[in-house]
């Protein structure tokens, strides 16, 4: 047995790397709030693209709200979409390029309001394509503004007193309706701000963009993430707050597989 | 045996202090530096290096991507 | 009036296979195939919907390879060719007003992300949902950007079947030339007419490697490790970035504006007056013009081919010499503010239109012009 002491330097220098920063995510710093789960679900795509080697076929579709500027960050061919089009914008790309991997990357207001319509049909054709769906219950670009999933009584700026159900409208859980069509091969709601979390969010995205592979039709991930900025609250304690309230009303978990 | 060791490596100017890795480090490995970086965020730094078991647990949560993390297994 | 305009299809070459009577919206489709476009996505509206019929009919899959997709809306439809038009293909749509409207915003996107892709318009009289019939007032709407932002499409205003199917080749040449999106601009009558048509020779859909190589390496064709990642956006939120892309933009439409004007002119020479008109009022104001000379009122005509870039040049070119030009349209009145802006005072400019659906008839035009310019002057 050894007896020397080993420094942190020492192992730094020695030991080998069990995680560094994907290559297919670029160097500029990311223009999210601090501890905004946008980075973490950015990550995991681009990871989930260089371990599977498909970066040269692949070709993401940015939303417009805070990842409208998703192709600063992840180093891939990139489309940046209209207000709610991108899975009209996907199925233009992967109709053309059958041969390639396409993917969304949308916000609650870009896929379950403005884009509801492109949403559910692009789902009923059962495009070959993943969406990944940040649902964080809040337009966080525009300043915290309520979105469809904006849960019961929750304040935003547009609902400085709370959601009110019965004027507003029921915070929408679209991942269980395009579920029920019969184009969507993989419907699962996952989370990203504790580790054990995070794995389980890499594993669904693997398997979405394996499906894409095998051709199943569409395959749409969920990831139920934070607004720390919109909520009001430390990125701590809006983890908490996820944990308690979004996952109560969002369940994590498959919903179709 | 002896136990596997870690280490992690910060990019401090990347770093918005968010203060997720210092939560979840199950070692308490993680803390936020008084000294802001050029943003003017408190970057974490490995305040207690030592107990680093290189699990990975706060560059999974890092939503920045600032954190690189080094095994080492000694010989037995 | 000759219709064969310059850059049109050769007879000589045609099969007689290839000679067909054929509706204006069928010929464009079958155009399409030929062109070796790569996709086309559409929604069904009258009076444009056999161009998406045709085109399902036709099976262009089997034929060539191009794909064509029926969208949930003509919002959809264009998102569908701005992302199959940013990996770098043909890619176009078509609809009739109200559905053009719909596609605004993703036409704005087009031209700010400079996306080459055709959008064919088959007019109906507006406003709101209007009328099934022909009209022509959607020329602001085509010409001056129609949806937010500066930008301008190429314009083409189709005349005859003839050139239904010979434009929709010219409008991807040019809108790839440029990379900028096109549109043709027709009517409902055009659409649905029918007339002999010498369809164009097929062309081969070009490979991946073919697109990068004549127009380079700006598509979302997968990143390679031989270059930096194709980005497609109209997205600047840096305002010196973005005033730089729009003067990048003002001077390709400076460029788009001094090779690209098409006209027709027919009997100018000894005119003293001039009708200034485009697809289906060209049509009829050449029987004014046959009505008008048998009378002794010599008239010529100036058909617009390129709504935009507009054929000023030429219209100012005869403002010195004519008594006036009357601006005939299906609307009430909106080409003939481009009529003024060239002429520049220097002569009367006048407007005759009929609105709603209706098409003027050649002796309403006569008598429009010899009211408006020759009586009242």
């Amino acid at each position: 047995m050894s007896t020397t002491i080993i420094t942190p330097e020492d192992i730094i220098k020695k030991g080998k790397i069990v995680f560094k920063k994907t290559e297919n995510m670029t160097d500029n710093t990311l223009s999210y709030c601090p501890g905004c789960g946008h980075g973490v679900a950015h990550r995991l795509v681009m990871e989930v693209v260089e371990e599977m080697g498909i970066t040269e076929k692949t070709i993401g579709v940015a939303p417009v709200g805070c990842s409208v500027l998703a192709y600063d960050f992840m180093n891939v061919d990139m489309t940046q979409a209209a207000h709610g089009r991108a899975p009209a914008v996907a199925t233009g790309i992967k109709r053309v390029f059958p041969e390639k991997y396409v993917f969304t990357y949308q916000g609650d207001g870009d896929l379950a309001a403005i884009g509801t319509a492109e949403t559910i049909h692009a789902c009923n054709r059962g495009e070959n394509i993943v969406i990944i769906f940040i649902n964080n219950g809040i337009y966080g670009m525009t300043g915290g503004q309520m979105a469809p999933t904006t849960l019961d009584g929750m304040k935003s700026s547009t609902s400085p007193y709370g959601r009110a159900v019965e004027t507003m409208g029921y915070p929408l859980k679209i991942t269980e309706m395009v579920a029920a069509l019969p184009g969507v091969s993989y419907a699962t709601r996952q989370a990203v701000h504790q580790a054990k979390y995070v794995r389980k969010a890499k594993k669904a995205i693997q398997k979405a963009f394996e499906n894409q592979r095998d051709e199943k039709g569409t395959s749409i991930v969920e990831i139920v993430s934070n607004c720390n900025s919109g909520w009001k609250m430390s990125p701590e304690k809006a983890n908490e707050w996820l944990d308690e309230n979004m996952l109560t009303y969002f369940p994590l978990g498959d919903i179709k597989k | 045996m002896a136990k596997v060791r870690g280490a992690v490596v910060i990019n401090t100017e990347a770093c918005k202090g968010c203060d997720l890795c210092v939560v979840a480090c199950p070692t308490d490995v993680l803390k936020l530096n008084e000294q802001v970086n050029a943003k003017g965020y408190n970057p974490a730094f490995p305040a207690n290096h030592e107990a680093c078991t290189a699990c990975k647990i706060c560059a999974l949560v890092c939503p920045d991507m600032c954190i690189t993390v080094y095994q080492y297994k000694p010989e037995k | 009036m000759k219709y064969f305009q310059k850059g049109t299809h050769k007879k000589s070459k045609t099969k007689m296979e290839d000679v067909k009577l054929m509706k204006g919206n069928e010929a464009l489709a079958e155009a399409a195939i030929r062109a070796g476009a790569d996709a086309y996505f559409g929604y069904p509206i009258t009076p444009q919907s056999e161009v998406i019929e045709y085109l399902m009919q036709e099976r262009p899959e089997d034929r060539t390879g191009m794909i064509v997709l029926q969208a949930e809306s003509e919002i959809a439809a264009i998102n569908m060719v701005y992302g199959a038009a940013g990996a770098g293909k043909k890619a176009m749509t078509s609809s009739s007003s109200p559905g053009i409207s719909l596609k605004q915003e993703g036409i704005s996107y087009l031209a700010g992300s400079e996306l080459p892709c055709l959008i064919v318009n088959v007019v109906r009289a507006g406003p709101g949902l209007g009328t099934i019939q022909p009209g022509q007032s959607d020329y602001f709407q085509a010409t001056k950007g129609g949806g937010h932002g500066d930008y301008r499409l190429i314009v083409l205003a189709p005349s005859t079947v003839q050139e239904m199917a010979d434009f929709v080749d010219l409008s991807f040449e040019l809108a790839f030339k440029y990379r900028n999106p096109a549109m043709i601009l027709s009517d409902g009558a055009i659409g649905q007419m029918m007339e002999k048509v010498y369809l164009p020779e097929q062309k081969k859909r070009l490979t991946n490697e073919e697109i990068i190589e004549k127009y380079g390496s700006w598509a979302t064709t997968g990143k390679t490790k031989n270059r930096e990642r194709n980005i497609i956006t109209s997205l600047a939120l840096k305002p010196e970035v973005m005033e730089k892309h729009n003067i990048h933009l003002q001077e390709k439409y400076k460029r788009i504006t001094e090779n690209e004007v098409r006209y027709e002119e027919l009997q100018c020479e000894d005119a003293d007056y001039i009708l200034v008109a485009y697809g289906s009022s060209a049509r009829i104001c050449q029987k004014t013009v046959q009505l008008g000379r048998e009378k002794g009122i010599k008239i010529g005509i100036i058909r617009p081919i390129t709504l935009w870039p507009y054929p000023s040049g030429i219209i100012a070119a005869y403002a010195d010499k004519v008594k006036g030009f009357l601006s005939v349209e299906m609307n009430a009145g909106q080409m003939v503010e481009d009529v003024r802006l060239a002429v520049n005072g220097k002569t009367p400019v006048e407007h005759f239109g009929k609105m709603g659906g209706i098409i003027p008839t050649p002796a309403e035009v006569l008598e429009a012009l010899e009211e408006k310019l020759i009586l009242n002057k």
